[in-house]
């Protein structure tokens, strides 16, 4: 197969199309900008539609209605947009209905700054809006597995009914690599007990809706709900294990930043130093036992996350406190190199000794 | 024996929560029975606010999508893109649509969505209990104007269809009441013209309702009518603000004295 050279975000907006997606509904933000500009040169050629809305909370509103309708849906942005977007995130989970929303995250709080960032993991993963729900979330690390982790986005979404989110991030966004489009079946799940298409006269009349005025009601919908979650838990999760069979220390990475801590992992073996890479696919649901799996002969853990420590609570809930934990991190833009990665590992490593 | 009165298809055969008085009943009617008249049920899509028509999902027997506080316009807009075929309309009162969802109205106008938009206007927020809405007149007194509202601190009504009538997306924007029967028949034709609108490829249509709220006004329904027609008629004139039709435009209107 072809391979042409992308930038991440471009490629993930290429494989959006190829995946089926019809409409796309977005606002301007760095660093998100080359996936829409892409998507609102090539829909309208490719069947497809563009909107550009006047807020982020109006886009996120137009990926209920237009996903509501059982059709192929997706908007994107970056961090403080995600943050808006957040009341209708909390409405379409409510609602059981699939989209793909794509956060490419830069620095935060606030305006922050527009350099890469993980500093949306918790947001990702436990805070996404209010109530109690969940969304899938994937995390990939190099363009190519944009693409691939695009269509297994949207398959997921409809599978089990509910939002899927891409978390990419500055780095991932615009960096190019080589990149290759699957044949991708255009296969979709159907959609005909629950969407709102018109009732033709032939059925009852769909409602997509969140509200359940009585509280049994509301709970009954949650717990049903986390039942499904807890079925994703099951057979969703996935995770990439590098070197882990005889690790000693295991680096827990995400995202770009695996991409840094896998250097530095390689330059450590080169050092003769047991260690390995536990990268999580899905940050949610977290593979927890492929964790436990990579880290059965580890005496030490270190998350390494272009952050403060986020994903570090869920490595240490994995793993039950059982392991110590420690964790390095840059964080507001700042990209750690594998150098200063080897040097924590090199720390863990005395410590073993 | 020969039926002369009956429920409207499109109305589901439910017991309605609003409140005796209310003028919500005569307007979900008046949208239902024109989705009979035209025979678009089958493909019609509607989409409800947050307010005192939370659940009109219950009430219309077509599919229905429940949108956050304010964003029906852009659930709608989301809908029309993505399924043109589909006849959808909001239904929103003017918390939802004049105050959180100012943008979301605005903007879906402008873009001239595809649309139709029915919005009540009661000059109160009813479901949370009676507060003051962006469409409250000066005075009123509401459970947050407790001493009247007092547009040096709490600025002055939106005018909405005023205002949106200097939009080149909007292909109607009308005011009407549901006051007396003549009234009523009005706001019935122009619910019609906005569906026709959208099946014609127009763009965007509002039909503003004037409505009254008995239980948060404090009066009897008579009595609600009675300032209806005396308080609120006179601030809120009645008209065609703008029909891409007639080329009503609002400075013609307001020549006319804002009388349909």
């Amino acid at each position: 197969m072809e391979k042409v050279l992308m930038k991440g975000n471009e490629a993930l907006a290429e494989a959006a199309i190829r995946a089926g997606c019809k409409c796309f509904f977005g606002y301007p933000i760095t660093p998100q900008t080359e996936l829409s500009e892409y998507l609102s040169k090539q829909m309208p050629k490719r069947g497809g539609v563009f909107l550009q809305a006047e807020s982020e909370v109006a886009a996120i509103n137009m990926v209920l209605g237009g996903a509501a309708t059982g059709t192929r849906v997706m908007t994107s942005s970056s961090s403080p947009g995600i943050s808006l977007k957040s009341e209708g995130i909390s409405y379409i989970a409510g609602s059981d209905v699939p989209c793909l929303i794509v956060n490419v995250e830069r620095g935060g709080p606030g305006l922050g700054s527009i350099q890469p960032s993980q500093q949306d993991y918790w947001q990702a993963t436990k805070g996404l809006g209010h109530g109690d729900f969940r969304l899938i979330i994937l995390a990939p690390n190099s363009v190519q597995e944009v693409v691939n982790l695009v269509v297994r986005a949207f398959d997921l979404g409809e599978k089990y009914r509910m939002p899927v989110m891409l978390l990419s991030d500055g780095l991932l966004g615009q960096m190019m690599e080589p990149v290759e489009f699957p044949e991708i079946s255009d296969k979709q799940a159907d959609k005909s007990s629950w969407a709102a298409t018109g009732t033709k006269m032939e059925r009852e009349h769909h409602i997509v809706n969140s509200l359940y005025i009585e509280a049994n009601d509301l709970e009954e919908q949650v717990v049903k709900r986390y039942e499904k979650y807890a079925k994703i838990e099951e057979t969703e999760s996935d995770a990439e294990l590098y070197l882990c069979d005889d690790a000693e220390i295991v680096v827990t990475a995400f995202g770009a930043t695996s991409r840094i801590v896998k250097s530095a992992v390689n330059k450590a073996r080169a050092e003769g130093i047991k260690v390995g890479m536990f990268r999580p696919i899905t940050l949610w649901p977290f593979p927890k036992k492929q964790l436990l799996d990579a880290t059965k002969n580890a005496k030490n853990v270190l998350s390494v996350e272009m952050n403060m420590g986020q994903m570090v609570d869920d490595v240490k809930l994995a793993l039950d406190c059982k392991l110590p934990v420690a964790f390095f991190g840059r964080t507001g833009g700042v990209i750690p190199t594998p150098n200063e990665v080897l040097a924590e590992i090199k720390k863990l490593n005395g410590g073993v000794q | 024996m020969a039926v002369v009165f009956e429920r409207p298809k499109s109305l589901c055969d439910v017991r309605l929560h609003y409140c005796a008085g209310c003028t919500h009943g005569i307007i979900h009617r008046l949208v239902a029975e024109v989705i009979d008249e035209m025979g678009i049920e089958g493909t019609t899509v509607g989409v409800c606010p947050v307010g005192c028509s939370v659940f009109a999902y219950n009430y219309f027997n077509c599919d229905m999508i429940e949108a956050p506080h304010g964003r029906a316009p852009a659930v709608a807009t989301g809908v029309k893109r993505a399924r043109p075929d589909l006849n959808v309309f909001t239904y929103q009162g003017d918390g939802d649509l004049a105050a959180i969802g100012t943008a979301e109205t605005v903007h879906a106008a402008t873009r001239g969505e595809n649309i139709a938009i029915i919005f009540v206007n009661n000059g109160t927020y009813g479901m949370t209990g009676g507060q003051m809405a962006p469409t409250t007149l000066p005075g009123q007194v509401t459970t947050t104007s407790p001493y009247g509202r007092n547009p040096k601190t709490a600025g002055y009504p939106v005018h909405v269809c005023e205002m949106l009538s200097t939009l080149d997306g909007v292909a109607l924007a009308t005011r009407t009441a549901v006051d007396t029967v003549p009234h009523i028949r009005e706001t019935k034709k122009m619910i019609r013209k906005a569906f026709e609108n959208q099946r014609d490829g127009k763009g965007f249509s509002i039909v503003e309702v004037l409505s009254t709220c008995p239980s948060n006004w404090g009066l009897t329904p008579k009595e609600c009518i009675k300032r209806l027609q005396e308080e609120c008629m006179p601030y809120y004139p009645l008209g065609v603000y703008k029909d891409v039709d007639t080329n009503v435009a609002n400075a013609e209107l307001l020549k006319m004295g804002g009388a349909i």
